[in-house]
């Protein structure tokens, strides 16, 4: 038999949620669809950094259901875009460049940000949307796969590489890696313009923010210069293996125990929040 | 126009896997100097055809540039010595392919006709030195003869053509239409039919194996007899699939013996459920048991939670990859098919095999044809099967675990299982509570149906001709489930588009609509309207076939036009097939004539009853002959690196257990990565509350006496959730029953006292069952190299699985040693209790002695546990399990890379303390500060063994037992599965 349900419960909430005055006005649009998967916590993390987002199908945008320009972040989130079939974020990049490229280089030309995580950086990789030296959208580097030769799931360490409008306030983020290729490579020449254009956003580093030196499981899938993420050289569009929106909360974060019991004994409040929200934050702060 | 076929192959420039590719193959001892992969896709089209700058523009769409090339009907051209090429057999899914098609489509804004496809294949070049008879074993570790074709090459000819363009296009002969078939014919006959299948009247061949015996075959002979007429062919493979033990469960239902006569499932599954929720009242969590696709408990007020564990068994034993992942996906689907629709969450898995390291050499037929897999192949096909489906799919994989015994080698098992969310209800509409109406249209969507798994199992490996027919092994495509379960759970479901859902597993849509039908009394099916994969299929086929990824749906009339046109634009393909009825009829029709109309009474419920007899025999083992070492430094390294209890952490970081963002306790835990025996994920974001998972399972007890295996196995799926701070009042268990000579009495005998434990300790813990399965005949029969025939037998083998509402996640802990000075403690009383142990298998021993179960001790003993986990007084917590104490205090040091001083006392034998199963124990770390309100709140079951510090695990009883740095302990450890 089913049992009798309590109507009107009051919703448990363990974790406050930014209140409504502290929301911006404007709005953020994530990709969904094809099997693009981490959607939902993309658009809970954006939540508790200040902004409302609509998931939005990837039909529905070519169908013109909604337009992309009634939104200032577009985010391309995690996920396993056509199970990564021709190559991880290839499929959906290729649907994207088929279907909504003047609709992109239109946001593009506004003051708009972009986000890739992990697929999709793949994507936007593939797109070109970064590096785009000289909004030149040409692929440019290849998120291969992952040097052991298969998905790596597990919690790094990153730190900035440099300072733009995403790593603001940043000392280290900590959070899983969950990718069959992350291993980023490129020519030598397009690694000394990242360099020298300041568009390594993060790198890999040892729990110490010692560099890894490619060494596993530091740096997770042998990406050249230990490097996690990428922004465009206008700085507007981050690239980004790891997934800080899997671990926004202190309890997300592996040693999260440890820490706990670490910071009881010496009389210190435990946190409910994690370091990985000031990256959405600062993407928040950027239209406040 | 004549089909025009082309062949793009591509290359990495600068292979990043090519190391450990070769690395890999060179491990399995072939002498291979580099492993090349080249991807080929194969375009075949017939209403146009691609030139060559159009080849190039669909080839750079195939590649990443800045590192990889690609040629258009040129071969690959650098030095190697063999070429293998490895493709799907036809009518095999073909992923990448369809992906491929999708893209070219996108970019030339055409669509592909039928017959019109992208086929893919890999193309392996070798160099090295092999022989002919190493080369053809290379291939067959490459592919899989039973979905895939290979040819073989050498340079020479390879030479400047490369390799050969193939289209793998389905032919079939098969003059599709429903055959009558006589069953007035004579017992021996029937039995056949029962036993080998219809004959096929084009072919003289038996379709198959209908697994009716000969009552089953009377009862449907008499049916007929009443309706004057003869059965179509449709008609008796639906009543073969609905009354199959795989959808029946008759020796669970069976009466047994004179003191069961409900039989099993009713008498010791389902009445603990309904005791124990009855003694519960109000603070019953249980929301939907045993009726719907899985078992559902209350979350919280908003919320429920499902759970579902499915084995997969036969189909992994022959292709591990494919069999586990459509295992996984495929229990995906009984939480999208549970109520109106749940969203999957969390993925749990549990593989027994032989020991990978060895290699036994049987065959499934004479004359050394068809060997069995190795159980490292099917270790590694069945692993990365199980990753691929929750990875695509999204679905986060922390809780796991794998188990290794040589009597698996011949049929493995694999557990898959699934936990899914909803809200309880939605607008007033109660989510987990379904009915189809009579004269809503019965539609399916997701993938299309083709010849996959037909009768389950029971096919041949046809000749590598591409010609073949097609195979009926299933291939999953977790992206095609990805994308329909997307629009189901996240969108159709709350839009209430439709009334009524459900899977098509088992039987395919013969079991799906006939379910459903009984929520309204009757069906009427168009069999020509299911969409299918390619033509030529009978009736029959397209009504039992098991291709995957596909739902079926009672939408209502009005309601038709805007749920087709969601479907449409989520690319989700969705046919409606017919309607549901209140006629009390399940009836078919194919292209105008009525194949199948049969009473859903008899369908359902006309099986016969079997009257199952049997017998139970104690056995008794030799107990292991030895004295205790006075140094336990060796035996402690033996026993961290027997495969049962050292690390396999590299299963857990190849699926993906933080998708999701719920990852709160995982896999793996401590600065020195340890598996735990338990994982909590937060399912809802805005949630304190968190979902526990554990299991419990000790095949090893099962010969000795199952009623106390049942009782080990129960404990410990509960102790593990205690263990992170679960409150027992809010666990629930599900049953994986997998059996072995299901026929004979003496293992009846053992099934029925395993039942009996269940109820028993279930009913004490006051954990209900909420879903459960069995699989009872998990028996290998074949011969060894010498043609004698040899059967393997699994053992019994009894999963439980836990769920648990953590009411605080913040509140959870782990399992590692954390800080310098803590205390160490065991919670529980040890006692010999050794039989079946680890510790007497190590020392080639079985025993006697198993451990017993006080459950009224242990359930106030853990209500203790719980309130001092509450208060926040346990800096780790850890169950005592496989292995014993000393596993439990080295794998605590282990993870919190922290050495220990434990003294214990010298009462008993000092292995048989450090090593013996006693159930119901624990080892907490407490800070210092925490010792008296501890103490207070765990009373006498709490015994002090010493303190966490140095580098070292040191154990003492009257003398230094073991004394091994951590360092040395965590490589032990790890070693076993280093390199996997």
């Amino acid at each position: 038999m089913p049992v009798a349900l309590k109507r009107n419960a009051p919703k448990e909430t363990g974790v406050t949620r930014q209140s409504p005055s502290a929301m911006i006005d404007e709005k953020a649009l994530i990709m969904s669809g094809f099997g693009i998967n981490s959607e939902m916590e993309t658009k809970e993390v954006l939540a508790r950094a200040g902004m409302d987002a609509d998931i939005v199908h990837i039909n529905d945008l070519i169908a013109g259901v909604k337009r992309l320009s009634e939104y200032r972040l577009l985010v391309f989130p995690g996920g396993f875009s056509y199970g990564d079939d021709t190559g991880a974020g290839n499929a959906y990049a290729n649907r994207v460049r088929n279907n909504l490229w003047d609709d992109l280089l239109e946001f593009l030309d506004g003051d708009n940000l972009v986000l890739g995580i992990c697929n999709g950086f793949q994507i936007l990789a593939n797109l070109g949307l970064v590096p785009a030296f000289d909004r030149h959208f040409k692929r440019d580097i290849a998120l291969m796969p992952n040097r052991s030769g298969r998905l790596e799931c597990r919690f790094v360490s990153l730190k900035p590489a440099a300072d733009n409008l995403w790593t603001k306030g940043i000392d280290q983020m900590y959070c899983p890696v969950a990718h069959g290729e992350g291993n980023l490579s490129c020519t030598p020449e397009t690694l000394l313009r990242l360099k020298r254009q300041k568009m390594i956003a993060f790198t890999y580093c040892r729990d110490d923010l010692t560099p890894a030196l490619g060494e596993y499981p530091w740096n997770p899938n042998g990406s050249v210069e230990d490097i996690a993420g990428i922004t465009s050289a206008d700085g507007k569009v981050l690239g980004l293996m790891p997934h800080p929106e899997r671990a926004m909360e202190f309890v997300n974060l592996y040693d999260w125990p440890l820490k706990k019991e670490q910071m009881r004994r010496k009389g210190l409040t435990v946190p409910t929040e994690s370091m990985n929200m000031q990256l959405f934050r600062n993407a928040v702060e950027y239209f406040r | 126009m004549e089909s025009c076929v082309h062949r793009i192959e591509v290359r990495y420039t600068t292979d990043p896997r090519l190391k450990m590719r070769t690395s890999r193959i060179r491990s399995l001892g072939f002498a291979v100097d580099e492993l090349h992969l080249i991807d080929v896709y194969t375009i075949n089209t017939s209403t146009r055809d691609f030139s060559e700058k159009e080849l190039a523009e669909i080839g750079t769409q195939l590649v990443n540039p800045v590192v990889q090339k690609f040629l258009a009907d040129i071969p690959t051209k650098i030095p190697f010595d063999y070429a293998i090429e490895v493709g799907f057999l036809p009518g095999v899914t073909d992923n990448v392919g369809n992906t491929a098609r999708q893209t070219i489509e996108d970019f030339f804004s055409i669509k592909f006709v039928e017959g019109e496809a992208v086929y893919t294949s890999q193309l392996f070049l070798v160099c090295g030195k092999l022989s002919s008879t190493e080369l053809e074993k290379l291939a067959a570790t490459l592919a899989n003869p039973l979905v895939n074709r290979v040819i073989i090459k050498t340079r020479t000819e390879y030479g400047n053509k490369g390799m050969d363009t193939i289209v793998p296009v389905v032919q079939l002969n098969e003059l599709p239409i429903a055959e009558t078939v006589n069953l007035d014919i004579g017992d021996t006959e029937l039995t056949r039919i029962g036993k080998e299948g219809i004959v096929d009247p084009l072919t003289g061949q038996r379709r198959g194996p209908l697994a009716l015996d000969l009552a089953q075959m009377h009862a449907i002979r008499n049916y007929f007899k009443a309706q004057e007429r003869m059965p179509k062919d449709v008609e008796i493979e639906s009543l073969a699939q609905t009354w199959s033990e795989h959808c029946k469960h008759t020796i669970f239902a069976s009466p047994m013996d004179d003191d069961v006569p409900n039989g099993l499932y009713k008498t010791f599954i389902q009445a603990a459920t309904n005791k124990i929720r009855a003694e519960k009242g109000d603070k019953d969590i249980c929301v939907t048991v045993f009726t719907d696709n899985s078992g559902a408990i209350i979350f919280d007020d908003t919320y429920l939670v499902t759970h579902k564990v499915e084995t997969h068994n036969s189909p992994s034993a022959l292709d591990p990859f494919g069999g586990a992942l459509t295992g996984i996906v495929g229990v995906n689907r009984d939480t999208i098919g549970f109520g109106l629709g749940a969203k999957p969450c969390i993925n749990f898995y549990g593989y027994c095999t032989g020991d990978p390291d060895c290699d036994p050499t049987l065959f499934r037929g004479m004359n050394k044809s068809t060997p069995i897999l190795s159980p490292r192949h099917i270790l590694d096909g069945v692993v990365r099967g199980v990753g691929v489906g929750g990875n695509c799919s999204g679905i986060p994989t922390p809780q796991g675990w794998c188990w290794f015994d040589n009597r698996y080698v011949g049929k493995p098992l694999v557990f898959a299982g699934t936990v899914g969310v909803m809200p309880r209800e939605f607008t007033g509409r109660k989510l987990y509570e379904k009915e189809a109406a009579p004269g809503d249209l019965i539609v399916v969507a997701g993938g299309r149906v083709g010849k996959d798994g037909i009768h389950g199992a029971t096919f041949s490996s046809e000749a590598l001709d591409p010609k073949s027919p097609v195979t009926a092994v299933q291939i999953g495509d977790p992206i095609t489930q990805k994308k329909l379960s997307d629009v189901i759970v996240k969108e159709a479901r709350d839009l209430e588009m439709y009334s009524s859902i459900t899977d098509n597993g088992a039987g395919g849509i013969s079991c799906s609509v006939a379910e459903m039908a009984k929520e309204c009394n009757g069906c009427h099916v168009y069999l020509d309207k299911v969409p299918l994969k390619y033509h030529g299929m009978a009736p029959w086929e397209i009504w039992i076939s098991e291709s995957q990824e596909r739902m079926t749906l009672a939408v209502p009339k009005e309601k038709i036009d805007v749920f087709m046109s969601l479907m449409q634009s989520r690319e989700v393909e969705a046919t409606v097939i017919g309607k549901f009825t209140d006629s009390g009829k399940c009836v078919v029709e194919w292209h105008g004539n009525v194949v199948m109309d049969i009473d859903l009474d008899f369908l359902h419920d006309g099986v016969p009853k079997k009257h199952l007899a049997t017998t139970y025999t104690q056995k008794t083992y030799p107990e292991p002959d030895s004295s205790c070492p006075d140094s336990l430094d060796a035996t402690m390294r033996s026993m961290l690196q027997r495969k049962n209890l050292c690390s396999k952490e590299f299963i857990s970081i190849q699926y993906d257990h933080t998708v999701q963002g719920g990852h709160v306790l995982g896999p793996v835990q401590g600065t020195g990565r340890v598996q735990a025996d338990a994982t909590l994920t937060k399912v809802i974001p805005v949630s304190k509350k968190g979902v526990g998972l554990s299991q419990g399972l000790f095949p090893t007890y099962s010969e000795i006496d199952p009623y106390l295996m049942a009782g080990a196995a129960i404990d410990t799926a509960i102790r593990g959730l205690i263990a992170i701070g679960v409150p027992l009042d809010t666990i629930a268990i599900l049953d994986n029953f997998c059996w072995c000579s299901s026929d004979e009495p003496e293992r009846l005998g053992q099934l029925k006292r395993a039942a009996q434990g269940c109820y028993d300790y279930a009913v004490q813990f006051g954990t209900p069952f909420i879903s459960g399965k069995d699989s009872m005949y998990n028996d290998f029969s074949g011969f060894d190299a010498d043609n004698n025939p040899v059967r393997v037998s699994v053992p019994p083998t009894l999963l439980i699985s836990s769920i648990g509402i953590h009411k605080d996640v913040t509140k959870s802990v782990s399992m590692d040693a954390k800080i310098d000075g803590d205390l160490v403690y065991v919670i529980g009383e040890t006692f010999e209790e050794l039989g079946g142990s680890e510790y007497f298998a190590l020392l080639g021993g079985t025993g006697n002695t198993i451990p017993k179960l006080d459950a009224a001790l242990v359930k106030a003993r853990y209500g203790r546990l719980t309130d001092a986990l509450n208060h926040e007084l346990v800096a780790s917590a850890f169950p005592v399990s496989h292995g014993g104490l000393g596993i439990a205090l080295a794998k605590v040091a282990i993870a919190g890379q922290l050495g220990m001083d434990i003294t214990i006392p010298s009462a008993m034998r000092s292995d048989y303390f450090l090593f013996s199963e006693s159930l119901g124990r624990f080892v907490v770390t407490v800070a210092p500060d925490h010792k008296r309100a501890f103490e207070l709140c765990c009373g006498a079951d709490a015994r002090l063994l010493g303190r966490v510090g140095g580098k070292n695990l040191r154990i003492t009883s009257d003398k230094l037992l073991v004394n091994l740095p951590v360092s040395e302990l965590t490589m032990v450890y790890k070693a076993p599965f280093r390199g996997y």
